[in-house]
């Protein structure tokens, strides 16, 4: 019985660690929304910003993964 | 984690790809053991070598498929070190080319059915990442000395807010290899997972054309990810190079 409510607890929040990756999809979206926005002004500049946009997905992407790391520990680990 | 229940659940667990297990046999697993990861790790070393040392052998005027592609990966590494680190760093640019191809290379013999994905286990990665921050460490306080530490004192904020900022900027800097190692490994573990979670889908005969459709969407976004991921894994590492060869704010 108390296993059992250890366990329901680790899947709610597996569950709940997944929200964690909207908020990264909204970081993620924002960065290249603003790259495209900035490309569409001045496409002459936009080929040099390219490894920019890759760096700033990359950094509001991680915190997803963080997240998606805490639900696997959640699920597997604990 | 519980057990799968016999009635409902999925034929095969997503994760069970992820299992270390011996070549031979099914003992247990020690250091020196051959494993589907051993096995995997080398026909990556296997593939790169022959993709670079033997297209580039006999190098033409007009290069062939193989040779495009070496020359192809060679000319993008080099621009992105160039354009991120600046002149100086060039002198490393044999240490990231070694590996963005074994992460590129990796990730990509990894998609091939039943293959076993080296880079999703964080202990493959982990070992890559730790290599590129001691690396860059040990490297600035050798060009620097302890000047390397003027990287946490940011000289153009007010005066107040150093001390505050220095201790966000050492966090941030020692978080690096596990935010390094853990993006690597999470992404091709996640996209490999959601592929088996469809996989077992189509096990269900009223949804599996459905399912299919999804493996196949699934796999063309996991190739793009492949790359973009061994792609951002190298150019962070170049970033972080740059701090070392240019610690002042």
């Amino acid at each position: 019985m108390e296993g059992d409510i250890v366990q329901m607890g680790a899947y709610i929040g597996a569950g709940l660690a997944c929200m964690g990756m909207g908020g990264s999809a909204i970081g993620v979206g924002n960065v290249a929304g603003n790259f495209l926005a900035g490309a569409l002004r001045n496409p002459s500049a936009a080929a040099d910003q390219t490894a920019t946009l890759f760096i700033g997905i990359a950094f509001a992407e991680a915190l997803g993964i963080f997240s998606f790391l805490v639900a696997l520990l959640l699920m597997f680990a604990v | 984690m519980a057990t799968e229940s016999s009635e409902g659940g999925l034929v095969f667990h997503p994760m069970d790809q992820f299992i270390v297990s011996p070549l031979f046999g099914d003992g247990a697993v020690s250091w020196y053991t051959p494993t589907n990861v051993t096995l995997w790790l080398a026909l990556t070393v296997a593939v790169i070598a022959l993709l670079l040392v033997r297209s580039t052998a006999e190098a033409r005027i007009v290069p062939d498929k193989s040779q495009s592609i070496a020359e192809l990966a060679y000319g993008f590494i080099y621009k992105m070190v160039v354009d991120v680190t600046g002149k100086e760093g060039v002198k490393y640019f044999p240490y990231i080319m070694t590996l963005f191809m074994f992460i590129v290379v990796a990730n990509f013999i990894g998609l091939l059915p039943m293959a076993f994905t080296t880079t999703s286990h964080i202990a493959v990665t982990a070992v890559l990442a730790m290599a590129v921050f001691l690396t860059v460490t040990i490297l600035g306080f050798v060009l620097h000395g302890v000047s390397f530490l003027k990287l946490f004192w940011v000289s153009s904020a007010p005066l107040a807010l150093r001390p505050v900022l220095a201790l966000i900027e050492l966090i941030s800097y020692f978080v690096r290899p596990v935010s390094h190692s853990i993006r690597l490994a999470g992404n091709m573990m996640a996209g490999h997972a959601v592929i088996k979670v469809f996989a077992g889908f189509a096990a269900i005969a009223a949804i599996s054309p459905l399912s299919i459709v999804a493996i196949t969407a699934m796999y063309g976004l996991e190739v793009l990810v492949c790359f973009i991921q061994a792609y951002v894994f190298t150019i962070l590492t170049c970033v972080y190079l740059r701090d070392a060869l240019h610690p002042h704010h």
